[in-house]
């Protein structure tokens, strides 16, 4: 009974397998799911590159973000990835000290982030800025800073840092504004959070339902709600402590036999074809601006004064610490 | 029956240890030995305790009121509640919730109608909120494990009960009091492990990190911290503390025997007096209220968008059946050969082999999920193989539930019949096929049915092997739900619960063919 259902499955998926093998070299990319969906950036990418290189990327998908590297560190040194593209400024620390990734070759971009970025083995390919996302018709009085909002009674759904990037991020966006005073700020927040989610889509569905005032999310996201549905009640709200980044990046692994395709791929993700794609699929900003600029959806976003970011190794030291203090103060 | 219902009992038990004892080999194998279990794990230790026995207590409690007034009455819609019970445990996790918050949430119904009387917020975000959800998705389950305790009762003994002119006291003492004994334990043991490993729930409906359990520590150091050795100690003191309370519990499994009937079941037991009439009116009413109004609401916000749903959801639909059916084959497969297994041997020996069954349950997804992809790594490409994996996984994971279910029948099974066969000279697959299949089939069917729909909902284990070009139905909801995509996953959503219902109800019907529930 069981074969009877196996061998056909199994039959069809190395058959897919055999058909895209063929002769071409193949460049194997490991990523987040959402990367590579169909409504993604993925297929475009994959369509685009493959038209230059002569060869077949694939892209495996376990699973979101932090499955990513969970992923290559249990793979280790025989891992199958050429390039790995996913990983957040919360994980390229513990990635960088794996000793699994290599520098990549030169690149010639000027990248359009709100800091410098000169990393040896990262190679960003977009970013964004975490922000409290509202629906303009419901909250009023929009608070400009973290005390404002403590103050306020606006609900606030946020996650948890002990399991997502948003959280982590948040974490380190009130620790790098308030240093020693990060608890004192969280202790005031404890009564404005309605509760904290394991991920950002759960957060983001308690928002949309209106379970919660503002989510913890980013600045461009009201621009999917404008460009998908034709919505634009939906803001985020500036905060004059600044923001804090988020970028995302991709990097090659030391290990790969195909190191000339693996930095010829890195090349691509910073060019024109690649970052045209970002805006619209994976709704953040692209690492280097287009020359035509960005898509008109994004024109009215709020832009922060001053943006924040910890050093890589400096938030990866601080993790620990930083999440018990968030328990400490919230776990009351 | 000797040998021929060890050998595979022996075979299918030792899989299921392989698989929960051997992933967890295999994670701290990988580490640099045991971590350290700090304080702030403790505290998840007493939350998870905590919220697990009254999750499992509540809801066991309250499905016997439930499942004997579902017993004792007749009426238009029962067929349809017996299987619309199935639909809230096999639901996606993060749908329920969903469901739940659209009447218990700040901007719920139930809130709305109390602020329109002035009455003040009630706030489910907490503890109570945890229970409330694990109440929504295991009192159910509870209720129905009940139900076939009471269909098993045989009609015979009602009569006999009712010519001797017994009250409801008496058969409450003698009938009704002894198979809660059999069935109860097993049921709150099952809500319990699955309580213990919950996760979304918890994080979602606790409101804060003063809701924290085990299996988000776990999480945490897998993905944050990447420290198996910890994820170890943790995954092994959950699968510790789920042993001691399995093995506590299954003690108290009292086994019934009412003696032989005539295997018919189409009566109603007998009910008295009209308080009884209206407490179970009460009680059926407010269970089905309970349930229902969260699963409308969720149907109600996905149904617009089931027909937007693009060819590849279908595709996916698809490939969760194929996964379904293959993991009931095997779930049943396993479960039957154990339950076997255990009601042949002694007593105590059966209990022990019947709490480590359970292991299967203990096992935290996570580490199931690395600890098979680091033993099957080495060996074969794992993404080519996601499906079939997909398929075991989730059979392991059905199975104690599908022996929770088998176990109470079967073992009154060998008491009322055991002798009988012995003396005929039926043995092995002779007594299966004539004694213990015809009267096992509405429990096969039940356990079949919820196999096939929880392997269909599934995502946990299963996500490191996940072949992004082969999505299951629920990698797709996540997905769109991961993208901005609320409308699209509402509506993957709705078919997903369409998927687990169909599925649950043709296999459960298999066993009712010519018999009441």
């Amino acid at each position: 009974m069981t074969t009877k259902f196996f061998l056909p499955m199994i039959a069809g998926v190395l058959a897919a397998n055999m058909v895209a093998a063929e002769d071409k070299p193949v460049l194997t990319v490991y990523t987040y799911d959402s990367f590579v969906a169909e409504w993604g950036p993925g297929p475009a990418i994959e369509a685009a590159f493959e038209a230059t290189c002569a060869c077949d990327l694939q892209f495996v998908a376990p699973g979101d973000a932090g499955a990513l590297l969970s992923r290559i560190l249990l793979e280790g040194k025989d891992t199958k990835a050429d390039v790995v593209l996913g990983l957040d400024n919360n994980l390229t620390a513990k990635a960088a000290a794996s000793g699994l990734f290599a520098p990549h070759a030169a690149l010639d971009v000027t990248y359009g982030l709100p800091v410098a970025w000169n990393d040896p083995i990262f190679v960003p390919y977009d970013w964004g800025y975490f922000a409290f996302v509202y629906d303009k018709t419901k909250v009023r009085e929009v608070p400009t800073d973290f005390t404002a909002l403590a103050t306020s009674d606006l609900k606030i759904a946020i996650q948890d840092p002990r399991s997502s990037s948003p959280g982590l991020g948040l974490l380190m966006w009130v620790k790098a504004a308030y240093g020693d005073k990060a608890a004192e700020i969280w202790a005031d927040l404890a009564d404005n959070i309605v509760t904290v989610t394991p991920g950002w889509s759960e957060a983001y569905g308690l928002f949309l339902k209106g379970e919660a005032d503002m989510v913890l999310s980013y600045t461009t996201s009201p621009a999917y709600h404008i460009f998908a549905e034709k919505d634009d009640t939906k803001a985020a709200a500036a905060f004059s402590e600044g923001h804090y980044l988020q970028v995302e990046v991709a990097a090659k692994l030391g290990t790969t036999p195909q190191g000339d395709l693996a930095d010829q791929f890195l090349a691509f993700v910073t060019g024109p074809e690649f970052q045209g794609v970002i805006p619209e699929t994976n709704w953040m900003y692209p690492a280097v601006t287009p020359a035509d600029g960005l898509p008109a959806e994004f024109e009215g976003l709020i832009q922060p004064a001053k943006a924040l970011m910890l050093p890589a190794g400096e938030a990866d030291a601080l993790r620990e610490s930083a999440t018990e203090e968030w328990r400490a103060a919230l776990a009351k | 029956m000797r040998v021929a219902a060890r050998l595979p009992g022996g075979l299918a038990l030792a899989l299921v240890l392989a698989l929960a004892l051997g992933s967890l080999a295999a994670v701290l194998a990988r580490s640099e030995g045991l971590g350290r279990v700090t304080p702030a794990d403790w505290a998840a230790v007493r939350f998870t305790l905590l919220q697990a026995s009254l999750s499992a207590v509540l809801s066991t409690v309250l499905a016997v009121p439930v499942a004997r007034a579902l017993a004792r009455r007749r009426f238009a819609g029962r067929g349809l509640m017996i299987a619309a019970l199935g639909a809230p445990f096999i639901l996606p996790v993060i749908v329920a919730v969903m469901g739940i918050l659209s009447i218990f949430g700040r901007a719920g119904a139930l809130n709305a109608a109390l602020a329109a009387l002035g009455l003040p917020e009630l706030r489910v975000y907490g503890l109570q909120g945890i229970l409330i959800a694990h109440l929504f998705l295991n009192l159910p389950l509870a209720v129905r494990m009940i139900l076939n305790g009471w269909a098993a009762i045989p009609p015979e003994r009602f009569r006999l009960a009712a010519s001797l002119d017994l009250g409801p006291r008496d058969l409450w003492r003698l009938i009704e009091y002894p198979m809660l004994c059999a069935t109860l334990p097993g049921a709150a043991l099952a809500i319990f492990l699955v309580c213990l490993t919950s996760f979304t729930v918890i994080l979602m409906m606790g409101g804060g990190p003063a809701a924290t359990t085990l299996e988000l520590a776990i999480y945490q150091a897998f993905r944050m911290e990447f420290d198996l050795g910890h994820a170890a100690s943790l995954a092994a003191l959950q699968m510790a503390l789920s042993l001691a309370v399995a093995l506590v519990s299954l003690m108290a499994f009292n086994p019934t025997a009412f003696g032989a009937g005539t295997g018919r079941r189409a009566d109603a037991p007998p009910h008295a007096g009209r308080l009884a009439l209206w407490l179970d009116v009460f009680w059926l009413c407010a269970c089905g209220l309970f349930l229902a109004l969260p699963l409308l609401t969720v149907l109600l916000a996905g149904l617009p968008f089931l027909p937007g749903l693009g060819a590849s959801l279908w595709m996916a639909a698809g490939r969760s059946v194929l996964v379904a059916l293959s993991a009931t084959v095997l779930a049943l497969a396993l479960s039957l050969s154990i339950a076997l297994l255990v009601t042949a041997l002694p007593r105590a020996a059966g209990r022990v082999i019947d709490g480590l069954a359970m292991l299967a349950l203990t096992t935290s997804p996570l580490v199931l999920g690395t600890g098979l992809f680091l033993i099957l790594r080495p060996h074969l490409d794992p993404v080519a193989f996601a499906l079939p994996i997909a398929a075991l996984v989730n059979a392991t994971m059905a199975m104690p539930f599908c022996l929770r279910i088998l176990m109470p029948e079967l073992t009154t099974l060998r008491t009322d019949y055991g002798r009988l066969s012995e003396s005929l000279g039926l043995q092995g697959l002779t007594a299966l096929r004539l004694v213990i299949l015809p009267r096992l089939r509405r429990s096969m069917a039940f356990a079949g049915g919820l196999s096939a729909a929880l392997a269909a909902g599934d995502l946990g284990a299963v996500a490191l092997f996940a072949d992004p070009q082969y999505p299951t139905l629920p990698m797709q909801v996540y997905a769109l739900a991961g993208a901005y995509r609320s409308n699209a996953a509402a509506g993957a959503s709705v078919l997903l619960m369409g998927l687990s219902f169909f599925l649950f109800r043709a296999i459960d019907q298999m066993g009712h063919r010519d018999a009441d529930a």
